[in-house]
């Protein structure tokens, strides 16, 4: 049994004292802990309003019938009271398998899946291929990194509109493609060309974050790892396969979770680039927004279930993720 | 020819076989022409690639006409200055600008004091349900937006706190303290706790050592994690167009929006707008960049 400190304290933990009645327990734990409680009450309290509250009212919200026709709401001085109902599971039943579940849910789905495989993908291994060049020894690698960062310092709302410009019927790529005799497609109206549109511009601004941060785990690899593999007679793919990927593991697991979060919960791209103009481009997440404030009447109730569903999907796949990180593992990297 | 060993972690020096060899042995970390031409080459379009977005919006920002992005080649003859003497003469943008600043400068101020204290408790203090609250903060960190806003939109219309920049903050606060307290946990760690047991002994509270020895030490932390907040707050794109709704209390991510009408698209304007918010986020993003990455890989990986 190992003996620990705690920090703060200086107490001993770990040597656990004949067990007592759960009254005192309490208030020993009381005692013991009541600073560490009394600091993260802040937080607790804020994640607890502003959280952990509208999660169980979204919750609720989405086993009613809830839309902006039946809900309280004021209209200049009269007060309309809610008249929604509780309906119990019949949002998610309908949902996921109603009458064009498919249209409605299913193919957004599998679109919502396709675009976090692709743009995490690619910004993984456009970043990895990007700050492998820059932790050489080359010229002018202090401007290139400035240059290659620029994406990312520029406010993303700001960058969508300049991609919009370009993606234009007649702007600048498509003037482009003409010239080289290359066929033009309609970016911002054909479904595909959304998707790929989309794709392009979300890759465009998520490597530079990949980048910087693998850039900081090549460099926290001890070169001598590097000497002694040469030494070994390893050939370059052999030192890239064996030191450099397993060195930047740690690093790796963070940002591709980060990563896919980050991307399927990607709201500002999709809604900036088509407005409310391609539900076929929408992924699940501007399509529950969509439901719930972009057309009339709006439907909360929808909304609110999509949103739990979308949550549970990206639990089960965290949960999932963590235990194939950790399976040989016995200390938790995250 | 000497043989240099020198043992530098930067490994740039490696020894050359002493026993001279005829052919021209290539130095660890040099590479042939052909290579170093090639990475310079891949390196370059990447570069032009990153850069030809932003370079170009602010090209067509100096074009006069509206549908200007379609025939650039016209505006070389004619640049000027004129849209941006427009944006901030005559539309909203000093409203846009103060409401910016108030919900981002909020919310970083609000987000960082609650994030600290979380950080701390969760770095120094190994008490009970304290794995548990660091999966919470995980898990607010994945919420899509469509579970919260629905729900946000009801509660805050209840207490009479829609298109008010409080409402506002406190919302992005939510999304920003969990992250900061990660970050700040990452950070705290760093710091010895030998310096919080001579304060405990010194006859310091916990609250005493916290606010008197580690905020003071923790300052770099504390910076990037400010700056995230206002990132977060600065950036933020739905909150803000659901729930703000008088055109004066628009932030810039909303006001941006509004050069686009399904009638009338004032893209001049709105390219000039584009980059007066830009250039200053951007000089200040480059100036913390580094720190913003060390300490996000560092809370994430410590855990």
């Amino acid at each position: 049994m190992t003996v620990v400190i705690d920090r703060a304290t200086g107490k001993r933990r770990g040597e656990r004292a004949p067990r007592t009645g759960p009254l005192t327990r309490l208030k020993h734990g009381y005692q013991k802990y009541w600073y560490a409680y009394a600091m993260i009450a802040p937080v607790a309290v804020v994640l607890g309003v502003l959280v952990i509250y509208p999660l169980v009212y979204g919750v609720y919200l989405s086993l009613t019938d809830a839309d902006s026709l039946n809900s309280a709401r004021t209209i200049g001085v009269n007060h309309i009271e809610a008249t929604y109902q509780f309906i119990g599971l019949d949002n998610y039943a309908d949902i996921l398998w109603g009458d064009t579940a498919y249209d409605r849910f299913w193919s957004h789905f599998i679109w919502t899946i396709v675009w976090t495989a692709a743009c995490v993908a690619l910004h993984y291994c456009i970043g990895l291929g990007l700050a492998l060049l820059l932790n050489q020894k080359i010229r002018g690698r202090t401007l290139y990194r400035l240059l290659l960062v620029l994406p990312w310092a520029v406010p993303t709302f700001v960058t969508v509109f300049g991609w919009r410009f370009m993606l234009a019927d007649s702007g600048v790529i498509n003037s482009a493609l003409d010239a080289l005799h290359l066929p033009a497609p309609l970016w911002l109206e054909d479904t595909f060309w959304q998707r790929f549109a989309a794709i392009m511009v979300n890759t465009w601004c998520g490597v530079p974050f990949m980048m910087v941060s693998l850039l900081g785990g090549l460099q926290s690899i001890d070169a001598s790892l590097y000497e002694a593999a040469e030494m070994d007679g390893a050939s370059a793919w052999q030192r890239f396969r064996y030191v450099t990927l397993p060195g930047l593991r740690s690093v790796s697991s963070t940002v591709v979770l980060l990563g896919v979060i980050w991307t399927f919960n990607q709201f500002a791209i999709i809604f900036l680039l088509f407005g409310n103009t391609a539900p076929d481009a929408d992924i699940l997440v501007t399509w529950a927004y969509h439901l719930g404030f972009g057309q009339q009447p709006r439907d909360f109730a929808q909304s609110a279930a999509y949103g739990i569903l979308l949550l549970s999907i990206l639990v089960v796949f965290t949960a999932v993720y963590r235990r194939w990180l950790n399976r040989n593992e016995p200390q938790p990297a995250i | 020819m000497s043989t240099t060993t020198q043992l530098t972690s930067s490994a740039a020096a490696d020894q050359t076989p002493s026993t001279a060899a005829p052919r021209k042995v290539r130095r660890r970390g040099e590479k042939s022409p052909g290579a170093s031409l090639a990475t310079h080459g891949v390196l370059v379009v990447a570069s032009l690639i990153a850069l030809f977005p932003v370079a170009w919006l602010v090209f067509l920002s100096l074009g006069p006409d509206k549908d200007d992005y379609l025939h650039p080649g016209g505006i070389l003859g004619k640049m000027t200055f004129d849209n941006y003497v427009f944006v901030l003469r005559e539309t909203d943008f000093f409203d846009w600008l103060k409401s910016t600043l108030v919900v981002s400068l909020g919310t970083t101020v609000i987000g960082v004091m609650v994030a600290a204290t979380t950080g701390y408790a969760v770095s120094r203090m190994r008490f009970p349900g304290y794995k548990k609250f660091m999966w919470v903060l995980l898990v607010t960190q994945m919420f899509p937006i469509a579970v919260l806003i629905v729900p946000m939109y009801q509660i805050l219309s209840e207490l009479q706190l829609i298109d008010s920049y409080l409402g506002l903050v406190l919302v992005y606060c939510s999304t920003a303290v969990p992250y900061c307290a990660w970050l700040l946990k990452g950070y705290f760690d760093t710091i010895p706790f030998e310096i919080d047991e001579a304060g405990r002994v010194d006859g310091l509270t916990p609250f005493g050592t916290f606010a008197r020895l580690i905020l003071p030490l923790a300052k770099p932390g504390l910076a990037v994690a400010a700056f995230y907040s206002f990132i977060t707050a600065f950036g933020e794109v739905a909150f803000a167009s659901t729930f703000m709704l008088s055109d004066t209390k628009y932030t810039f991510a909303v006001g941006l929006q509004s050069f686009v009408s399904e009638h009338d698209a004032q893209r001049q304007y709105m390219a000039a707008t584009a980059v007066l918010i830009a250039v200053p986020v951007s000089v200040f993003f480059y100036l913390v960049q580094k720190n913003l990455v060390t300490g996000l890989t560092a809370g994430g990986t410590k855990g």
